[in-house]
C-alpha cells in the first residue's frame, strides 16, 4: 500500500474519531441508568469488534502464507495480530473502567471475561513463540498452524454471553438481539466508531507488515553477510 | 451531558487513546531501528564485495 493511500485512510480515520467524539458528547443523549459512563461503551465495543477483525485477518493470513508458502501472508498474520492485541488491551482496559463503576468490581472471572484474557493471552504467546523460532519457514508453519486454531478462543469469547450466564451483559446489538434493547442512534455510533478504528486498523497494520518485512530483509541480509 | 460517573468515563478514553498513543510510538521507535539495522547491514556487505 503506498504512503499516499496510507495518509489518506489515516486522515480519513482522524476524521471520523474527532466527528465521533463531537457525536458522543455533543449530540446523542444520555444514557438513563450509568450515567456518562456509558460512553466507554462507543469505544469498548468497537474495540472488541476491531480485535476480532483483526485475529481473523491474522488466521486468513497465516492458512494462505502455510498453503502457498508465503511469506508476506505470514509478515500479515504477525502485523494483525499485534493490532489485534493493542485493541484487545483497550477493550480490556475500558470494560475494566466501566465495570468499576457498574458492578463495583475491576474484574470478575465470569466466562465472557475469562475468555478474553485467555484470548489475549493465547496471541500474546503466538507473538513469543515468534521470537523464539530461528527458521523463518517452521515459525511460519508453527505459529501460522496456532493463529488458525487460536481464532477458537475468538469465537467462544464472542459466544460466551449466549453459552453461559455471565455478570458481563448479553448481547445489545439488534443484529443479535432482534432490535428493543438500544437506542438506534447509540447503536449506529457504536458501528460509526467501529468503521473509524477499523480505518485505523488498515494503517496500524500496513505500517505494522512493512516493519516485518524489513526485519525478513533484515534475516537475510544477516544470512549474506555471515555467507560471505 | 449528565455528570455523574464523569470521571471515570474520562479514566476509560484517556485509557483508550493512551494504549493507542503507546502502540503507535512503539511501532515508530521499532520501525526507526530497523531501518537503521537494514542500512547498516547493507553497507556492511558493500564494504565487504568491495
Amino acid at each position: 500500500m503506498s504512503d499516499k493511500i496510507l495518509l489518506t485512510v489515516g486522515l480519513a480515520s482522524a476524521a471520523f474519531l474527532v466527528r465521533n467524539l463531537y457525536q458522543m458528547f455533543m449530540v446523542l443523549p444520555d444514557e438513563a441508568a450509568q450515567g456518562a459512563i456509558y460512553r466507554i461503551m462507543y469505544f469498548h465495543i468497537p474495540s472488541w469488534f476491531s480485535c476480532f477483525t483483526c485475529f481473523f485477518a491474522s488466521g486468513l493470513a497465516s492458512g494462505y502464507a502455510i498453503w502457498k508458502k508465503n511469506f508476506r501472508g505470514d509478515s500479515l498474520a504477525v502485523a494483525a495480530t499485534e493490532v489485534g492485541l493493542a485493541f484487545t488491551a483497550i477493550g480490556l482496559a475500558t470494560g475494566m473502567i466501566w465495570a468499576k463503576i457498574i458492578w463495583g468490581i475491576w474484574w470478575t472471572w465470569d466466562a465472557r471475561l475469562t475468555w478474553a484474557f485467555i484470548t489475549a493471552l493465547i496471541y500474546a504467546g503466538y507473538l513469543m513463540m515468534r521470537s523464539m523460532i530461528d527458521d523463518p519457514g517452521e515459525r511460519m508453519r508453527v505459529t501460522g498452524v496456532l493463529s488458525i486454531f487460536a481464532f477458537t478462543s475468538v469465537v467462544i469469547t464472542y459466544k460466551a454471553i449466549d453459552w453461559w450466564r455471565t455478570q458481563h451483559p448479553g448481547a445489545i446489538l439488534s443484529f443479535r438481539t432482534g432490535g428493543g434493547n438500544t437506542d438506534p442512534a447509540m447503536e449506529a455510533m457504536i458501528y460509526q466508531n467501529w468503521f473509524a478504528l477499523l480505518l485505523l486498523t488498515v494503517v496500524l497494520v500496513a505500517v505494522r507488515f512493512r516493519m516485518e518485512e524489513s526485519r525478513r530483509e533484515i534475516e537475510g541480509l544477516r544470512r549474506a553477510v555471515y555467507a560471505g | 451531558m449528565d455528570q455523574r460517573n464523569f470521571t471515570y468515563m474520562f479514566y476509560g478514553f484517556a485509557a483508550a487513546w493512551l494504549i493507542l498513543a503507546l502502540y503507535v510510538v512503539s511501532l515508530v521507535a521499532r520501525g526507526r531501528k530497523l531501518s537503521e539495522q537494514v542500512e547498516t547491514l547493507k553497507r556492511t556487505i558493500k564494504q565487504e564485495k568491495a
